[in-house]
């Protein structure tokens, strides 16, 4: 069974079909980059599977339970257990500190738990600046506590929106190593992108074009660069 | 760390690190909560400053003799006023009238305690000056006229009741004009002296005729006094001087009434004033909503957040606005009614709820709005 399927996906506004009846299945520990260029579906795409809209048609399967006729409250508790989510623009809560928003997600999943959180810092390489805003931290770092905040309570599935959109290269670099790192663990990793580089570091590539999936195909040079 | 700590450390984090955006809203409530306690308190204060600007009008109570006149003295006037509350009581002032000659002229003597007078009747004017020793007295204006004295002038009063009755010399008593009284009033038709001069012009006797009594207590406490006065002390009649306690009375309940009305304008304004400032603190954070959405926080987790800041902000509100609305209405009560107000203690939890309350109405619709945000799309910043 595989972690996730989307069975006959579309997304219908009025006369435009976002998405056009998409098959994609995703197995546990994969790293998929989903790609392609503006207006494809890639965001819509994302947005069903992370739980924050539904499809007009189709089914989704995550964990093997069909998610599409699901509540808006139902989607709310499974994307709080299930789903990790990265941001282009890190959407950090300004007022609070960086361990303060990984614990956050803490906070709607469970119990909050400090030591925890600095962990999850520490692990991205952020432990000497856990006390800081985001407005004292760096792009890459702030996107790195969004890492820490997606990771910190152990999604099924990690969601990242175009991760490194708004980095240095040095900073990507450093995002990338830690999905290597994430990968090696055994996470499942779903990376929408617009960036070849990005998309050639993932285990497999879906391209979408007009909403449809136009290739679905396996990395061979995946493993090689790591 | 519990949930509740969390809750706690997020709201005021939001409150400290983003306390130029909040200072706004706090100052919203803190001028509301300033002006509604200012105003309550010279709401609850109005009775005991207007009582005390009425007492410029003269006496609001009086006791007169009940059955035998012989039992009316300065005992039972005495008795009585042990009845009223002595924090009430601003003076007991007794008289007693004697019909005595002076130029040959039948005249109504008043003997008093001069001292008590000028508490009772502070509104006498005075031309020249109270007595202020013995066989000094005072001439009301008309009388004055009738009889031709003036301040200084000196005059000489037969006795009424003479040591020896079978004398036929009748040299009586020098007295002098200290001051010409002029009331406007029937205050003017007397010559009033002090008791013990008019005792010894028209015999000593204990016998008064009336007390005046100036009393600072509402119409249904005065009332209530009265009749309590009436029942248990033999021998007096307490009343009330209705054309004072009346318009007082009158008088207060209009001026509450107005005060009552501009509370509650004020507090409705404050609610509009503190709605929109929400209003504009939710716009600000619709990113931060979807977010929290994102993450999976429940509308009712979010609602809690904002109006646990909300109640928060309420709570500091209503504690600055107890102390800035005591200063202000201390400012008014000064400037206006020349005296100053105490604290009330029981004003401080009231205003502190009152701003919470109103806080916490105002932001729940704001708030409420901001559960149709859609996370997906806040997120993408469309």
């Amino acid at each position: 069974m595989s972690l996730l399927e989307l069975k006959n996906i579309s997304k219908i506004y009025g006369n435009l079909k976002a998405l056009d009846d998409i098959n994609l299945k995703v197995e546990k520990g994969e790293w998929v980059a989903i790609m392609g260029p503006s207006g494809s579906g890639k965001s819509t795409l994302m947005n069903i599977i992370g739980c924050m809209d539904k499809p007009s048609v189709g089914e989704v399967f995550l964990d093997g339970k069909d998610i599409s006729k699901e509540s808006a409250r139902s989607l709310t508790e499974i994307r709080r257990d299930k789903i990790g989510l990265i941001f282009q623009q890190f959407h950090l809560i300004n007022y609070l500190t960086a361990v303060e928003n990984v614990m956050v997600a803490q906070y709607y999943h469970s119990m909050p738990d400090e030591e925890e959180a600095l962990e999850a810092l520490k692990r991205v390489g952020l432990g000497d600046r856990a006390k800081h805003l985001p407005s004292q931290l760096s792009g890459g770092e702030q996107q790195r506590v969004c890492i820490a905040r997606a990771l910190i309570n152990h999604p099924e599935v990690i969601l990242a929106d175009e991760p490194t959109g708004n980095l240095d290269e040095t900073n990507e670099n450093i995002v990338l190593d830690i999905f290597r790192q994430l990968h090696e663990e055994g996470a499942t990793l779903i990376v929408v992108t617009h960036d070849p580089e990005v998309g050639e570091v993932a285990e497999r590539t879906v391209i979408l074009e007009h909403g449809r999936i136009k290739s679905d195909k396996q990395n061979e040079d995946f493993g090689k660069q790591i | 760390m519990t949930r509740r700590k969390m809750f706690m450390r997020m709201i005021t984090a939001s409150l400290v690190r983003r306390r130029s955006r909040m200072v706004v809203a706090l100052l919203a409530i803190a001028v509301g909560a300033t002006i509604l306690s200012g105003l309550v308190t010279i709401y609850y204060d109005i009775p005991r400053q207007m009582g005390a600007q009425f007492r410029n009008y003269g006496a609001n109570m009086i006791f007169l003799a009940l059955g035998s006149e012989a039992d009316f003295n300065m005992d039972s006037v005495n008795e009585a006023v042990s009845h009223i509350d002595s924090s009430n009581l601003l003076g007991v002032t007794p008289f007693r009238y004697e019909t005595v000659r002076i130029h040959e002229q039948p005249v109504v003597a008043a003997g008093t305690d001069m001292k008590s007078a000028q508490v009772t009747s502070p509104y006498w004017h005075i031309e020249g000056q109270w007595p202020d020793s013995d066989k000094e007295v005072l001439v009301g204006k008309k009388m004055a006229e009738l009889l031709g004295l003036k301040e200084g002038d000196s005059f000489n009063v037969p006795f009424v009741v003479q040591e020896d009755p079978d004398s036929v010399l009748n040299l009586g008593i020098d007295m002098k004009v200290s001051g010409i009284l002029d009331t406007g009033g029937s205050e003017e038709d007397y010559v009033y002296m002090h008791m013990a001069d008019l005792e010894e012009l028209a015999g000593a006797t204990e016998r008064l005729d009336v007390a005046e009594l100036s009393v600072s207590a509402a119409q249904d406490e005065l009332k209530a006094y009265a009749e309590t006065i009436s029942e248990k002390v033999d021998g007096v009649s307490a009343s009330l001087v209705k054309r004072v306690t009346q318009s007082e009375s009158t008088v207060l309940k209009k001026l509450q009434a107005l005060v009552f009305i501009v509370t509650v304008v004020v507090l409705i304004l404050t609610m509009i004033c503190v709605a929109n400032t929400m209003t504009a603190v939710v716009a600000e954070r619709r990113k931060e909503i979807g977010l929290r959405k994102a993450l999976g926080a429940s509308d009712k987790g979010i609602i809690w957040e904002f109006m646990g800041e909300g109640l928060l902000l309420g709570g500091i509100g209503g504690l600055i606005g107890s102390f800035f609305g005591f200063a202000f209405a201390q400012f008014v009560s000064i400037h206006v009614f020349g005296s100053s107000i105490t604290f009330q203690p029981l004003l401080l939890p009231v205003t502190i709820i009152v701003s919470i309350v109103v806080t916490g109405l105002a932001c729940l619709m704001p708030v409420r709005n901001a559960m149709d945000i859609d996370p997906a799309l806040v997120l993408k910043g469309e």
